[in-house]
């Protein structure tokens, strides 16, 4: 039982050539936060390496109307990164909204705010 | 649940057997369609992890090996530990089935310890529902505990099979005002099911009917950070769910007994590939016992340590 338990969990630790279920680690502008001045893209870096065509990620104001470039794109060299230009933007509240497939086909998906203040 | 009857062929056997496999096959398609997988505990933005006392509303594959459980002292001072495997295996992307057995450690004051198997259980379950926009999820399954699998004599454990229909359920409240941001990441899973003994009494005791009922109340770290405000709280603190659990049993007929339950507060790290739970158990009542327990539980996720394989419902192995 113990060597079976052993065995299984290193191959749960150990398991590099896995894919999993890909989280929002982090993101700029930050989850909740309020820049001063317009930023010029929304970056967000995931747990795991995304599949480009299938992730996605909009920016839409207090109205919900996206807003935006639409260029949504995968970093290339950073295949957990994904990032969407944004034109200036008057000060108000923001929606992010995405939807990762990472590349072993898990979805995940959220939504988070950040305020633009002159 | 898919109801499966056999019945005799009336053309040749080898025809016969081609058109059953054909449309097994055919059935195993039509509900394996291929699709991005959403295993373990998701609705919308909402991951649910395992929780240790309450069990889960969804279908998973998944296992805990090893659950280590020291209980409160029983109120004649019995102590009881056991060790403990689950496993749930998804049979198509919304059927599964679990199994579950312990080996236990009892002593008595003033009798010598015992040791032994306790009872097995396998389960069915099916997910009814996953609303992503409201993150809730229900899910319907069958327990069985079975009769003479656990050591009978030394461990009193039952001679009886019994029949437990469950109902379980989750609810993430990440879709309350924005003016109750930080109220947000609160998530909560309970469950409801009665137990059906096949056998009303053994050796003079009776076997009443039980409901059961428990709860999970949870505050993930991940969810906070990645939808509501960004503290920057990073690996291992962002993987952190402090939860709370709840679950009691009451019997309500032949000669039925106190309620007996506990509440268990403590603490569950989700990583990517398994999740390390622990918490205290205090038992509700002088019925249940004294003193302090505690439980810890080491937890694979199938699905993401071996998504080739291990981690896929059987139906879509064999696409």
């Amino acid at each position: 039982m113990i060597r079976l338990f052993l065995a299984l969990a290193l191959l749960a630790v150990a398991a590099p050539a896995a894919r999993a279920h890909a989280f929002l680690d982090h993101a700029n502008p930050a989850v909740g936060s309020t820049v001063h001045g317009s930023p010029a893209d929304v970056k967000l870096w995931f747990t795991q390496e995304l599949e480009p065509a299938f992730s996605t990620v909009q920016v839409v104001d207090q109205n919900g109307a996206e807003i935006d470039k639409k260029d949504k794109a995968i970093d290339a060299g950073d295949p957990t990164l994904m990032k969407v230009s944004l034109p200036r933007l008057p000060p108000g509240k923001y929606k992010v909204m995405w939807h990762a497939l990472s590349v072993d086909t898990h979805t995940t998906e959220g939504t988070f705010s950040f305020e633009v203040e002159p | 649940m898919f109801p499966v009857k056999f019945v005799p062929c009336p053309i040749d056997g080898t025809i016969c057997r081609f058109v059953v496999r054909a449309g097994l096959a055919a059935a195993l398609l039509a509900i394996s369609q291929s699709h991005p997988v959403h295993a373990h505990g998701f609705a919308g933005a909402r991951f649910f992890p395992a929780t240790i006392l309450t069990d889960d509303p969804f279908v998973a594959d998944e296992m805990s090996l090893p659950t280590l459980t020291r209980l409160p002292d029983a109120p004649d001072g019995t102590r009881f530990s056991s060790l403990e495997s689950d496993i749930a295996k998804r049979i198509t992307p919304d059927f599964g089935l679990t199994w579950s057995d312990a080996y236990d450690y009892v002593q008595t004051p003033g009798l010598p310890k015992v040791t032994g198997l306790d009872t097995m259980t396998a389960g069915a379950q099916y997910q009814l529902f996953i609303n992503g926009e409201h993150e809730a999820m229900g899910l319907a399954g069958l327990k069985v505990s079975w009769g003479h699998t656990g050591r009978v004599a030394a461990l009193g454990q039952p001679d009886f099979t019994t029949l437990t229909p469950t109902f379980d359920w989750g609810k993430g409240f990440g879709d309350l005002p924005d003016s109750l941001n930080y109220l947000k990441p609160f998530a909560i899973t309970g469950n409801l099911s009665v137990d059906f003994p096949t056998k009303v009494e053994s050796a003079g005791t009776q076997h009443p009917n039980n409901f059961n009922y428990g709860f999970a109340l949870e505050y993930p770290i991940s969810y906070l950070e990645s939808q509501v405000k960004d503290f920057g709280l990073r690996f291992p603190w962002q993987q952190m769910i402090p939860l709370v659990e709840f679950a009691a049993v009451t019997p309500f007929n032949r000669g039925s007994g106190p309620t007996l339950g506990s509440v268990q507060p403590g603490v569950i790290w989700a990583g990517q590939y398994f999740q390390i739970g622990a918490e205290m158990i205090l038992p509700m009542n002088r019925d249940t016992g004294h003193g302090i327990g505690g439980i810890v539980q080491f937890h694979i996720y199938l699905d993401d340590s071996f998504p080739n394989s291990l981690g896929k419902p059987l139906a879509e192995l064999f696409k």
